[in-house]
């Protein structure tokens, strides 16, 4: 077997224990669905009159608008909780026995990152469902519901390396638990939840130069108007940057906890 | 020999729930960092509510034109609710510590015992309550009076109170702190489903069916009157009511549970 095919097995292998591991905990599983689609159901309700606000873009509906923010709200949690669960594997020793395997050690992060990156695929199934059975409209159709896809599902991996990063550097679940709040602030201060120019400042200069204000103008403009070629570019390159921010944190923070143990 | 000093009940009880809520206090001074979640989650939620959704007063039938002003309150009583839920996963912990069955083992009474849990709690969310209101204050949001903050920081403690109940319900149910999830979650949505982020005739309209019968609205907007307008008996005594009435039924849940439990 080629070195490529045996490393492509342990990262599977690696992605489905980590995937099987949030399926079992709902302590996991329970910030990447139920909180945001407990916050989704209650911000569309309570804010739901902001569409008639003078600036509103044009939308169907206001859970049609809150369908972006509610996916990276479920990707970022994503990218958290694979930190955590990174960060519990250092504490019991389970990493330690993977350095020590015949495996290359990107591996062992890489098969975390395909995890995350299944759980926002399945974060951003979740949330089209919910949009669709509570009468939101796709306007740009399959093609647009597939983008969006692809977009959460590669921005969970991109914010799952920087999660995996502080798991490596610092070994310890309740620092990065710890990020949690820190995961509110930035999605707060993004155009997640609410038009960037109706935001009140310095919440609306923030969201302005925030990449994830990108990515989610990305994931929405399909949904509400059409696929507009900028805004997709913007939101790769938003992602691109995030997932090279994550690679030179998380192979920095490998090389540490190689040396420390 | 000298005949023992007979100490009457109600002394010894009250010197228990005492004990208790020092017990409390000790681990928020030996372990501050403990208290910051609880801090931080309500004040994050304020700035980002306010910084988010501050456009909304636009709409036409918003009561005060600050939207800071609007969601203090909402956020002072999301701290109650955080710390009142963590009253309840502390007590998990001393659960799978075998710390309570030593307790229970004691002469105290069992609502004692609960008393203990869900007052230390009560005077713990006037910490969070006092730094999201500071934060508001320095960012705007009107001065409620003095009659208005009294009853704001009593609707607060009273409110943890409820959530305490609550957590501790579910901990002497589920005997662990992977229960934690429910009691915070529990909490955040009787919150949320309330007049929380627009008055009741802006909802939607699910969600307004919901905050009419959802008691902690009358709790909510009790604890806002103050920011919005004056304070007035008609807008408060619902609001007590509603107290009572969850403080009843969720005291006396956690009371069947704590009774229930053997040592």
């Amino acid at each position: 077997m080629s070195a490529l095919a045996t490393n492509a097995r342990v990262v599977r292998a690696l992605g489905m224990r980590s995937i099987r591991q949030t399926f079992r905990r709902p302590q996991l599983i329970a910030p990447i669905i139920v909180f945001p689609t407990v916050l989704l159901a209650i911000q569309t309700g309570g804010a739901g009159g902001a569409v008639e606000l003078p600036g509103f873009p044009p939308v169907q509906s206001f859970l049609q608008f809150m369908l972006a923010g509610a996916m990276m709200q479920s990707l970022m949690l994503a990218g958290n909780s694979g930190g955590i669960a990174l960060a519990v594997d250092i504490e019991m020793g389970f990493t330690d026995r993977l350095f020590s395997a015949p495996i290359p050690r990107f591996a062992i992060v890489l098969g975390r990152l395909a995890g995350t990156a299944a759980l926002g695929l399945f974060g951003s199934l979740w949330f089209l469902t919910i949009g669709l059975i509570f009468g939101a409209e796709i306007e740009s159709g399959v093609p647009g519901a597939l983008l969006a896809v692809v977009l959460v599902t590669s921005c969970a991996m991109a914010v799952g390396a920087i999660g995996a990063a502080i798991a490596l550097r610092t070994g310890s679940a309740s620092v990065v638990q710890g990020l949690f709040p820190l995961v509110l602030v930035v999605l707060f201060l993004s155009s997640a939840f609410f038009p960037q120019a109706l935001m009140i400042e310095p919440a609306q200069t923030i969201a302005k130069y925030n990449p994830l204000s990108f990515v989610v103008e990305g994931i929405r403009e399909p949904m509400i108007s059409g696929i507009d070629a900028a805004d997709t570019l913007y939101a790769v390159l938003a992602i691109l940057g995030i997932v090279l921010a994550g690679l030179i944190l998380s192979a920095r923070a490998l090389r540490h906890r190689l040396r420390v143990g | 020999m000298e005949a023992a000093i007979a100490i009457p009940a109600w002394r010894a009880n009250l010197a228990t729930i005492a004990a208790l809520m020092a017990r409390a206090k000790n681990e928020l001074l030996r372990v501050p960092g403990a208290a910051i979640p609880g801090v931080l989650a309500p004040t994050i939620f304020f700035l980002g509510l306010n910084g988010v959704f501050g456009a909304l007063t636009h709409l036409q039938g918003f009561e005060t034109g600050a939207y800071e002003s609007f969601i203090v309150p909402v956020s002072m009583l999301q701290g109650a609710g955080f710390t009142g839920a963590a009253a309840g996963v502390n007590l998990a912990r001393d659960i799978e510590q075998g710390w309570l069955d030593r307790l229970l083992v004691s002469p105290a009474p069992r609502w004692v015992l609960l008393a203990g849990t869900v007052l230390a709690a009560s005077a713990r969310s006037l910490i969070p309550a006092a730094f999201v209101f500071a934060i508001a204050l320095v960012l705007g949001a009107g001065w409620p009076g003095v009659d208005g903050l009294l009853v704001t920081f009593f609707m607060v403690a009273a409110m943890a109170a409820v959530a305490a109940c609550w957590g501790s319900f579910l901990a002497l149910r589920f005997k662990s702190q992977s229960a934690a999830p429910l009691m915070q979650a529990g909490m955040m949505a009787l919150i949320l489903t309330t007049t929380a982020y627009a008055p009741l005739a802006l909802l939607q309209g699910w969600l307004q069916k919901i905050a009419r019968v959802n008691p902690v609205t009358q709790v909510l907007e009790a604890a806002r009157q103050g920011f919005v307008g004056s304070v007035t008996w008609a807008e408060t005594w619902p609001g007590l009511l509603a107290l009572a009435g969850m403080l009843t039924l969720l005291g006396a849940l956690a009371l069947r549970q704590m009774r229930r439990t053997a040592a």
